[in-house]
């Protein structure tokens, strides 16, 4: 008999009413937030509008579609810290959104409807330092989220449940 | 019972290393009797500390000291600072390895012999045969608690395993099962059985995996003849004006650099620091580095032909649970060059974390086809390739020209460019892994680059004829009669198995011979 397994924030209620699910961000001068999920974040290093097109990006790299956007938000904060502290950075950062807004068009990168249209812009530039300092922090900031997991399935620590032994480490009913 | 050694004691024997070579070898010394100081370059975390969790443990436990990874394999262009995932602390690489202990074949210690000349291959015969090691093999199975061995039972398979078994049966191999596994499936030597906690890697928390950290290490301190000193980074061995070695130069944990004064050093830091530290001990004695008349240290360095295959299947496996790696099938461990390529290989169960997941399917990787392949990860099973590459000689462990770590010695650059019989060999153990989890249903599959190597073997290699190798038939150098290598760099050619059993099986052969050395007056 399987163990099965709960996936936080995906009961049918939730699914139908839409949730925190590609809802709008509103930026304002000083933060980016999300009333429907009920979270902001207050940029220290980068104009939240920057902030607003660092997520946006962060989603297309790496687009799982039951994940709400503020984990892709904690996910990024790290480059707004960044910025903060180093100017340097905080150029490459902001003339990275920049360029990605111009390639992008007249409405910017967030201003492209489709994923495809977004990601045709980002193969661009996929060998710059910008995309790569971006995508190379994200494979651990957003996937090393201990909260992101049960979406996943992945049960994290295990030793403090005494192991699988009496858990399910053989419950495979399916071959 | 911890002994102190005084820094100029001369009497003693200084290991490098508290891995599965230096641990072995130390509490082996020990129990004969022998003075022996080792001397680890990380800290001691007891196995209560581990951490079950990737990215903290690899913090904790691995060796993330600069190095440099160059040459033609895609490590260098993905991880070009992480060439091997490997320990610094004491215990060494057996805190995180999976456990899996095999023997070599008969053919895999005569592989010039049995494959014949190999362009671009440097093939050597090792000077010892199975024959040879046998009696040591049995005495490292029984140390070490090696299921299907000395009577104790393999360890039950967990979900991943079973879904390697039903594909291995559909495919028609017939030499599968959970493995011959240094991880206890009940309670022996005063250690606990496995709990299926996962983890492996990352340090069994129980206890339940041998590793030297919690069985040859205190073992060897309650003789009162050894003394492990951790946080002592070895930068230089010295050598008196007749060319023997008189003690080595460490940095404490301070930084403080001190003189432990040695009768024999015996080198165990691993195919990447052994190497490196010869090199790094040159003198206008030894202008290319200890024991290097042969200009051969350094060279042959091997890694093993890796890489994965992962599946993702309609109903959930959850493959992280249990036992990382209690799972082998052995079919295609054999010399048949029909298959386009000589010696075989290995499959072995695996799995990843999720983090993990991330960071190594697809190194670079990004957009909708990676990420929905992480969306499945539930119902994913994973099985890793095990087999022997070819030696060559261009692939080296070297001295960076520019970099230096933080005692101004040199960084090692780890150069390794894959040789056609490596990459003939992994296709066809990707062909195999991926018509394994297809025959039982998988809707997608992805054979998997090789991870940064675990399996670090072959830079100071064993040989007959000096002019060949770097150190005979007990791992002695050939140049300096007090000086031992006894790690995997010792490894003439690296078979197609895990090499822990064969490090360990050399370091209890390798003390029976200092010993009597010893005795007889000759180091």
């Amino acid at each position: 008999m399987a163990t099965v397994y709960r996936h936080p924030g995906l009961s049918r209620r939730e699914l139908l009413k839409g949730g925190a699910i590609g809802a709008a961000l509103i930026i304002t001068g000083t933060a980016v937030i999300c009333p429907e999920g009920a979270w902001g974040l207050e940029t220290q290093g980068l104009p939240p509008d920057t902030v607003a097109t660092l997520i946006k990006m962060a989603r297309d790299i790496y687009p799982h579609d039951r994940l709400p956007d503020r984990y892709y938000a904690i996910a990024i904060k790290g480059h707004d810290a960044k910025a903060a502290e180093d100017a340097a950075y905080k150029t490459l950062i902001e003339e990275g959104v920049a360029d990605l807004n111009r390639r992008a068009g007249a409405d910017g990168y967030r201003g492209l409807g489709w994923e495809e249209d977004r990601v045709a812009v980002l193969q661009q530039i996929e060998d710059t330092d910008f995309f790569q300092a971006i995508r190379s922090d994200l494979v651990v900031s957003l996937y090393n989220q201990k909260e992101v997991w049960p979406y996943f399935g992945y049960e994290g620590e295990s030793y403090s449940k005494g192991g699988y032994i009496n858990r399910g480490f053989d419950d495979i009913d399916w071959l | 019972m911890a002994t102190n050694y005084e820094l100029d004691d001369d009497g003693v024997v200084v290991i490098i290393g508290s891995g599965a070579g230096g641990g072995t070898l130390g509490n082996e010394l020990a129990q004969k009797g022998i003075d022996v100081v080792i001397l680890e370059a990380g800290s001691r975390i007891e196995f209560d500390e581990f951490i079950n969790d990737e990215w903290d443990s690899f913090a904790q436990l691995s060796w993330g000291d600069l190095r440099t990874a160059s040459g033609g394999w895609r490590l260098a262009k993905d991880f070009p600072n992480l060439p091997a995932w490997i320990v610094k602390a004491v215990g060494g690489t057996t805190t995180h390895w999976a456990g899996a202990s095999l023997r070599f074949r008969d053919f895999e210690f005569k592989t010039l012999t049995h494959y014949g000349k190999i362009d671009g291959a440097n093939l050597l015969d090792w000077p010892i045969s199975l024959a040879d090691l046998e009696p040591y093999y049995e005495k490292a199975e029984d140390k070490m608690g090696v299921t299907r061995t000395n009577g104790i039972e393999g360890l039950p398979g967990n979900n991943n395993f079973k879904v390697f078994a039903a594909g291995a049966a559909k495919l028609g191999y017939k030499d599968y099962h959970t493995g011959r596994m240094a991880i206890n499936s009940a309670e022996r030597d005063g250690r606990m059985a496995c709990q299926q906690t996962g983890f492996c890697f990352q340090g069994c928390k129980w206890g339940a995996k041998w590793s030297t950290l919690y069985t040859e290490i205190p073992k060897g301190e309650a003789t009162g003849k050894l003394e492990v000193r951790p946080n002592s980074h070895v930068i230089q061995i010295e050598h008196d004006a007749a060319g023997k070695v008189t003690g080595v130069v460490y940095a404490d944990k301070d930084g403080n650099l001190q003189r432990q004064k040695a009768r024999i050093v015996c080198v165990a830091g691993n195919s990447i620091e052994s190497p490196r530290l010869l090199l790094n001990s040159a003198s206008s004695m030894f202008p290319d580095g200890l024991a290097n008349s042969s200009g051969q240290v350094g060279k042959n360095y091997m890694r093993h032909t890796t890489g994965s295959v992962y599946a993702i299947f309609e109903k959930p496996v959850h493959m992280y649970r249990g036992t990382t790696m209690a799972g082998i099938i052995q079919d295609e461990s054999r010399n048949d060059p029909s298959r386009g390529f000589v010696g075989g290989y290995e499959l072995e169960t695996l799995s990843l974390g999720l983090p993990f997941m991330a960071a190594f399917l697809n190194p670079g990787a990004w957009g909708r086809s990676f990420a929905s392949a992480l969306d499945a990860y539930e119902n994913m099973a994973g099985l890793w390739i095990v087999g022997e590459d070819m030696p060559q000689e261009q692939n080296a462990v070297k001295l960076h020209p520019e970099l230096k770590d933080q005692y101004g010695m040199p960084v090692a650059d780890v150069w390794f460019t894959d040789h056609p019989n490596d990459i003939a060999m992994r296709n066809h153990a990707y062909r195999q892994g991926q018509a394994l989890y297809e025959a039982v249903g998988a809707v997608r599959t992805f054979p998997t680059p090789p991870y940064p190597s675990t399996h670090n073997l072959g830079t100071n290699r064993m040989s007959e004829k000096p002019s060949d190798g770097v150190v005979n038939k007990w791992g002695q150098t050939h140049d300096i009669n007090n000086l031992f290598v006894s790690d995997g760099s010792q490894f003439t050619t690296g078979a197609a198995v895990n090499p822990t059993l064969t490090i360990v099986a050399l370091a209890i052969r390798q003390a029976d011979y200092i010993a009597q050395e010893m005795a007889a007056g000759n180091i």
